[in-house]
């Protein structure tokens, strides 16, 4: 078999691997606890098929792949953008309050809330990108302090400013509720469940991000400076610079991700508005390895299993053991990429050698 | 982005050690001594008392800790994001330890919960050759997983929840010293003299003696053994020859693989010793400050402790006194909403003085926005009566980020800190 397609097996083994190393580990775990895994992916997968499981996975996925391509944009450059949490929890506080306090066409309304959210994620972000820039503060640990520090300001600007006032027995504090011509209708109802349209945006964002970080100039420097960052500096590209806007860029998206439920559920920012999305954004976005299209598969299957899960609950079974599950998917995509990687490296190198032999081979023969 | 690499050594090479040290002297006086003078105008005991001092400590422990575990594995090279991962499984196993045989070996179970967690890593990063910081961030992902799934196996029905745990009855031993801080001496009670002088509230001697007793009062024994690592971690690293062998692996492997240094191994020691502190943090939360797991325990306390390393410049001392810092601000945290208040009248003037002595040696910028900055707090302070719950809960990580903000320039990592190390393939 030929070399490129020799690679692309090579490649294939890192989702292969996952899936496989996925079952396996659930499977003996849940033999260990007594149960019976084969039935247990069975009713799993029952349930999962149906409709509304569908139309639900879809829903959850939306969010989980716009976090992923925040945080997978600052991966890219060697940037560990971990304060996704914060940055989109504000934006969605702010963007709703924003968002309920004027009154646009609907249109209009729209692009408004996710202006003002992607301002929000981009400003907080920028914080840490400053921080980095200016003092050599390490993006981790600073983005991780500022997620704190957003759930802190959070919760003091909704209990303080952003509220609106409770009403007879309400307990619940929320912003005030935005208008129609702020909200999305549904695009569809399958299965007796709503499909909600940001799902549109959210591929339109995946692929004016595959087209900034493949297909634009701004892209190639992005991406030489995550490869090789010294020879990047060395051809012209401003390290500095390319973290700030890179932090921008990561939080702008980051504060998307609120947005839908935002539109197509909540209508406000309440205390249980979705939580935990940064995380699990990093988590699509390693095992998604960085790729707008890898992203999005790692999101349907990670919001797949999420809801296939619940059925497990019925059953008897913990449905907790999906977090071994996610967490096995995680660690041997990170694990196999590396092996395959170096692999197909040591297949390039083997090639070349054979080339250059036979070129010198060809030479003297020629020469002779 | 990196971590280390030989012109970064060059640059920072030579600082004055023992100056460094003097420095920090006086400037520790001048902070007691302001803390003493705002405490006395604002009248918040709470700012210097025993039991401040006290909760300091205990709060400092966890976090220096982590320091500690960082520092083993970066000193090696191998940076240790997943700190609060190791942590969360030591919190857990050391809950279920507890509960299940006794607090010792909680102890010993939470340590070894850190090191599973930290052979993970390991075997990721030192054998695969993963990124060390997706490692770190995965391992943390995957800690919090673990921990839950397994508190719904082993907690629920049990006098517990997927998200706590059973109460950890018995706790393990503690002791106060005797004379100075009113200790039992072989059944005796002692008399209290450091409490008495703080009960005076004597300017600055009060202060003092209290921050004395509260380092002497009701010490859990996992305490006393935290400070002793601090020196002990000083000798094995820089005294010894597995310790010296270990820091040559993350200053410059290639040339100590060349002078028969096993570095995969001191690798793999450095992540490892780093987990089994983490783990240990963990099992203290647990065993010794809250007496039951409860999810979300760890509070992001593993980050604290790489700040508090990276603060503390890869040094022990430092990472304790960093440790010793952001212990204080998570006490006042926890104790008086009053003190919170007073500290900003603290921050303030110390903003204002720093920003004087900023116009002093010319540094214009830095200068007049430490001052503007000060001026603004010190308004906050004036104008308000209390700091908004919301506000206090985030003081430590205010107070992280800041200090990494003011500190970050002046410090040195080891030389091939993060930088992956494979036999073979110098990397110059």
């Amino acid at each position: 078999m030929n070399k490129g397609f020799r690679i692309r097996l090579l490649w294939l083994l890192v989702p292969v691997s996952a899936v496989v190393l996925a079952f396996g580990v659930s499977s003996l775990v849940l033999i260990a606890i007594g149960e019976n895994p084969i039935s247990a992916f069975r009713s799993m997968f029952q349930y999962g098929s149906q409709q509304n499981s569908l139309v639900s996975t879809v829903n959850r996925a939306v969010p989980l792949y716009v976090a992923g391509l925040a945080v997978a944009i600052g991966f890219k450059m060697n940037l560990f953008n971990i304060g996704v949490e914060g940055q989109y929890r504000l934006a969605a506080l702010l963007s709703a309050a924003a968002g309920a306090a004027v009154a646009l066409p609907a249109p209009l309304h729209i692009a408004f809330i996710m202006l003002v959210a992607m301002a929000v994620g981009a400003g907080w972000a920028g914080i840490a990108g400053v921080l980095k820039v200016k003092r050599g503060v390490h993006e981790v640990v600073s983005t991780i302090m500022l997620n704190s520090i957003a759930t802190g300001v959070t919760a003091y600007l909704l209990a303080n400013y952003l509220r609106k006032p409770l009403v007879g027995s309400e307990l619940l504090l929320a912003t005030r509720p935005i208008p129609a011509s702020g909200q999305l209708p549904p695009l569809a109802v399958i299965g007796g469940e709503d499909l909600r349209s940001f799902v549109l945006i959210a591929v339109a964002l995946g692929v004016l991000v595959y087209v900034l970080i493949w297909r634009t100039r701004f892209g190639y420097d992005l991406r030489a400076s995550g490869i090789n960052p010294d020879a990047a500096r060395a051809s012209g590209i401003d390290p500095n610079r390319m973290i700030l806007t890179t932090m921008l860029i990561s939080g702008a998206i980051a504060g998307l991700i609120g947005m839908s439920d935002l539109f197509g559920f909540f209508h406000a920012y309440t205390l249980d508005f979705p939580a935990g999305l940064g995380f699990d954004g990093i988590a699509v976005a390693l095992v998604g390895l960085n790729h707008p299209v890898g992203i999005a598969i790692a999101a349907m299957v990670f919001s797949w299993v999420d809801r296939a899960a619940q059925i497990l609950d019925l059953e008897g079974v913990p449905k907790e053991v999906i977090i071994i599950t996610k967490g096995v998917i995680i660690l041997s995509v990170v694990i196999a990429y590396e092996v395959v990687r170096r692999l197909v490296q040591a297949q390039e190198v083997k090639a070349a050698a054979e080339e250059t032999r036979r070129l010198e081979q060809t030479e003297e023969a020629v020469a002779a | 982005m990196s971590w280390g690499g030989p012109d970064t050594a060059l640059a920072q090479a030579t600082q004055g050690r023992r100056l460094e040290a003097r420095r920090m002297l006086f400037f520790l006086g001048w902070v007691i001594l302001l803390l003493s003078a705002v405490r006395w105008a604002t009248g918040a005991p709470d700012l210097t008392s025993s039991g401040t001092y006290g909760a300091a400590l205990r709060l400092a422990v966890p976090i220096l800790l982590a320091g500690l575990g960082g520092l083993y594995a970066e000193r090696t090279g191998v940076v240790n994001i997943g700190l609060e991962g190791m942590m969360i499984l030591g919190t857990w196993f050391g809950a279920w330890g507890g509960v299940q045989f006794g607090p010792w070996w909680g102890v010993v179970l939470g340590i070894t919960g850190g090191m599973l967690g930290a052979l993970v890593h390991a075997a990721a990063t030192i054998t695969f050759g993963v990124n060390q910081i997706v490692s770190g961030v995965a391992i943390n992902i995957l800690a919090a997983g673990v921990a839950r799934f397994l508190s719904v196996i082993a907690f629920t029905g049990h006098g517990g929840g997927a998200t706590q745990s059973p109460q950890v009855t018995s706790s393990l031993p503690r002791l106060t010293v005797p004379v100075l801080a009113g200790g039992k001496f072989f059944g005796w009670q002692s008399p209290d003299v450091l409490g008495w002088l703080e009960q005076r509230h004597w300017f600055l001697i009060s202060d003092t003696s209290a921050m004395f007793r509260g380092f002497m009062v009701d010490l859990s024994i996992l305490t006393v053994i935290t400070l002793l690592l601090v020196p002990g971690t000083y000798l094995f690293l820089w005294r010894t020859r597995l310790g010296l062998r270990m820091r040559s692996a993350g200053e410059n492997p290639w040339a100590a693989e060349s002078l028969g240094v096993r570095v995969y191994t001191m690798k793999y020691l450095g992540v490892l010793i780093s987990g089994a502190l983490a783990g240990l943090a963990g099992a203290f939360l647990v065993l010794e400050a809250a007496g039951i797991y409860r999810e979300g325990q760890t509070g992001g306390r593993g980050f604290i402790g790489l700040a508090a390393m990276i603060f503390g410049n890869w040094r022990p001392s430092g990472v304790a006194a960093a440790a010793g810092l952001f212990g204080y601000a998570d006490a006042l945290n926890l104790r008086s909403a009053e003190a919170i208040h007073a500290l900003l009248l603290f921050v303030g003037i110390s903003l204002t003085a720093l920003g004087i002595w900023y116009l002093y040696r010319r540094r214009l910028l830095g200068g007049v926005l430490s001052i503007v900055i000060g001026g603004l707090v010190f308004l906050w302070f004036a104008v308000t009566d209390a700091v908004p719950r919301q506000f206090i809960f985030i003081t430590p990580y205010v107070a992280t980020l800041v200090v990494l903000a003011v500190a970050s320039q002046r410090l040195r990592m080891p030389t091939y800190d993060g930088i992956p190390f494979r036999k073979g393939e110098q990397i110059s």
